[in-house]
């Protein structure tokens, strides 16, 4: 009998914690430990996480492949399945299967400079790339990490990317449209403004991932090519409603591609010469 | 390929025969419309029928089935172990050539689990046809086949020329050897190259597809698109219909009292308004018009990016079925500007 790829793997809840308001960051683990080591990713691919009696839904998965045994994601209440999610408690049973999407082109990442640009919630896959490139730092040139939220306490992994801007080899440069707090220490204003900070960048050896709010795109896009990153060169993931993640049920079919398949990650190229990606 | 004959007097007393290896099914009217049934009375098959409403996929996908049971306490098992084995009769060339890309499209790149075990066991006995006003399998190429089918029957009259076209079709030739003459004459084979000849003629419907999707791609901010987007009803009844269309989506149901709940795959259209909608309410194909688009694109060119071919073939049902004249060869005609009839 062949094998079911639709058939979830139990997992346990490790550890979570609210990363903000409404979204919480989740840590686990295969029950059977023995399978632990067995779960190769790349940074960009995501999950399906199956509730039996509530449905599936992908996430990306915002731990790195450089350690490995422990899955982890960044998880927004918003409806059905992430609203039982949020119900669930350390030690408890999850059902996850993949991972699916081809992720980050990683190898071709060799050799060249880093930017990665994140706005609220798409941190949680950049975090992925990040930690991946930290881990195999030298494997890239010069790493920047752009991490923009609308206030302070709407920052994911606030403390990680804090204590990250004690390493002298990457720029962590992190930003709030508004401090209401008082005490926020770092940039104010829009992601954009940040790119002021990068110096003496050989475009051609660049490379840059974007994840984020739909409205950053554009102006982040304008920035990176106004820079003269080649477009092909240039990394966003985009998000659909998908059933299977297997390139079979139809639903994140854009146009001649299947988001779950051939993406999440696309190239700005891709974006711009294929129809309604974007 | 190695082909026998078989005098059209036997075709029910061998198809009944072949109850010893499963079910056998086969097209049969009812009301205006033919359905592929199980067989129970063989004077009720339609040897004539051209498009059973619903087309093979529906043995391979069923329109809903269970995936998984599960338990309060967290267990869960496999829904689907076993698929009676269905001899499927009087499956055309054009529905092979389907059921050939849904080969592709879920045996390869994460193998289908529940495609492949439904798969294995529908074995399937082709039939040569005749087509109507609404074939069009000649412009594809889709009106022969040379694989895809266990046995397959070409119709001379007044006996089948019956090709074998895998060792399980082998298996059910054998099963009734007795009622099978091996020898083959020249005069058979005129017979054949004749019938061939005629029968590859009778196609009234003739379409050009070659550069669909460079068509696709020029027109697609056009304003037709639009015109033809307030015509479509979104009924879905295309996708239902058409032989290589598999979309389906997943839901959880609950159990009641003691019962097991169930994880069910069904049938889904990309028609329906909600098919792309994303968390937080985004619709990606709000307006009909882009449904519509994406409908064709992946039928006229997005398959052919991906399988070398399209996804049609010729088969005929959405010219039959859909309420509002929307259907391949109507949209080939509008995008290349040829007459169209209101
Ligand atoms: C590749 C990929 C990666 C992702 N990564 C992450 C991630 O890392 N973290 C994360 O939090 N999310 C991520 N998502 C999004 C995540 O999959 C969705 O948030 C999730 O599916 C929500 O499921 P739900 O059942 O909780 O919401 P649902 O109940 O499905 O509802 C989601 C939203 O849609 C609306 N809605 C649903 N059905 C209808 C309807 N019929 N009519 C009108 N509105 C409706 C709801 O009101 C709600 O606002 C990712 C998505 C993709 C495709
Ligand atoms: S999610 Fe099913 S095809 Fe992409």
């Amino acid at each position: 009998m062949s094998e079911n790829l639709y058939e979830p793997i139990p997992m346990r809840i490790v550890r979570r914690y609210d990363l903000v308001e409404n979204v919480r960051f989740f840590q686990v683990r295969p029950v059977e430990i023995e399978r632990a080591l067995t779960i190769n990713y790349k940074p960009g691919q995501f999950m399906m996480i199956s509730l039996f009696g509530v449905g599936e839904a992908p996430f990306s998965i915002s731990s790195s492949p450089s350690r490995p045994g422990l899955l982890e994601f960044g998880i927004r209440k918003i409806g059905v399945l992430t609203e039982e999610l949020f119900k669930l408690k350390e030690n408890e049973i999850i059902h996850i299967r993949g991972p699916y999407g081809n992720g980050f082109p990683i190898e071709k990442m060799y050799g060249y400079n880093l930017i990665i640009v994140a706005g609220g919630l798409g941190a949680v896959p950049l975090r992925s790339l990040l930690l991946y490139a930290l881990d195999n730092r030298d494997l890239f040139k010069k790493i920047y990490f752009l991490y923009g939220a609308r206030r302070p306490n709407e920052m994911l992994f606030l403390r990680e990317f804090l204590e990250l801007k004690e390493r002298e080899d990457l720029e962590c440069l992190l930003t709030v449209d508004k401090d209401d707090t008082g005490s926020w220490t770092e940039k104010i204003g829009v992601v954009t403004e940040l790119f002021k900070y990068l110096k003496d960048i050989d475009p051609q050896k660049t490379y840059a991932a974007v994840c984020g709010p739909p409205v950053m795109y554009r102006f982040v896009i304008d920035k990176l090519v106004n820079l003269q990153i080649p477009k092909h060169q240039i990394l966003m993931t985009l998000e659909r409603r998908m059933r299977c993640g297997m390139g079979k049920c139809g639903h994140c079919v854009i146009g001649s591609i299947y988001t779950c398949v051939d993406g999440p990650v696309f190239t700005y190229w891709d974006v711009l010469h294929m129809k309604d990606l974007i | 390929m190695k082909a026998y004959k078989l005098k059209k007097e036997y075709l029910k007393e061998y198809l009944k025969s072949l109850e010893d290896f499963g079910e056998v099914w086969g097209p049969i009217k009812k009301g205006e419309i033919d359905v592929y049934e199980k067989i129970t009375d063989y004077s009720l098959l339609n040897l004539n029928a051209l498009r059973p409403i619903l087309p093979l996929k529906k043995f391979l996908i069923p329109p809903k089935f269970n995936t998984f049971f599960y338990t309060k306490d967290g267990k869960y098992e496999n829904a689907l172990k076993e698929v009676k084995r269905k001899i499927v009769f009087g499956v055309h060339p054009c529905e092979i050539h389907a059921l050939l890309t849904l080969d592709r499209l879920y045996k390869e790149r994460y193998p289908d689990y529940y495609y492949l075990t439904h798969r294995k066991s529908t074995w399937i006995i082709a039939l040569s046809c005749v087509p109507d006003d609404k074939c069009f399998a000649r412009s594809l190429n889709t009106h022969f086949v040379e694989e895809g089918f266990d046995l397959g029957f070409t119709d001379l009259e007044d006996y089948y020329l019956v090709w074998v076209g895998s060792s399980e079709g082998d298996d059910l030739l054998r099963h009734r050897l007795d009622l099978f003459d091996e020898k083959i004459t020249s005069k058979d084979l005129n017979r054949y190259i004749e019938w061939r000849k005629w029968r590859d003629n009778q196609y009234q419907l003739n379409l050009d597809l070659t550069a669909m999707p460079d068509i696709m791609e020029l027109s697609y901010d056009l304003e037709i698109w639009n015109e033809i987007g307030e015509r479509c009803l979104s009924c879905g009844t295309c996708s239902m219909i058409c032989p290589t269309c598999t979309c389906f989506n997943i839901a959880d149901h609950l159990g009641i009292d003691d019962e097991p709940g169930r994880r069910e795959r069904f049938w889904d259209s990309c028609m329906l308004k909600i098919f792309a909608l994303v968390a937080g309410g985004h619709n990606f194909r709000e307006k009909r018009v882009d449904r519509v688009k994406l409908w064709y694109t992946h039928k006229l060119k997005a398959f052919i990016t991906e399988f070398g071919k399209p996804a049609c073939v010729g088969c005929g049902r959405c010219i039959a079925n859909c309420p509002v004249n929307i259907n391949v060869a109507e949209i080939t005609k509008i995008l290349k500007g040829e007459e169209v009839k209101k």
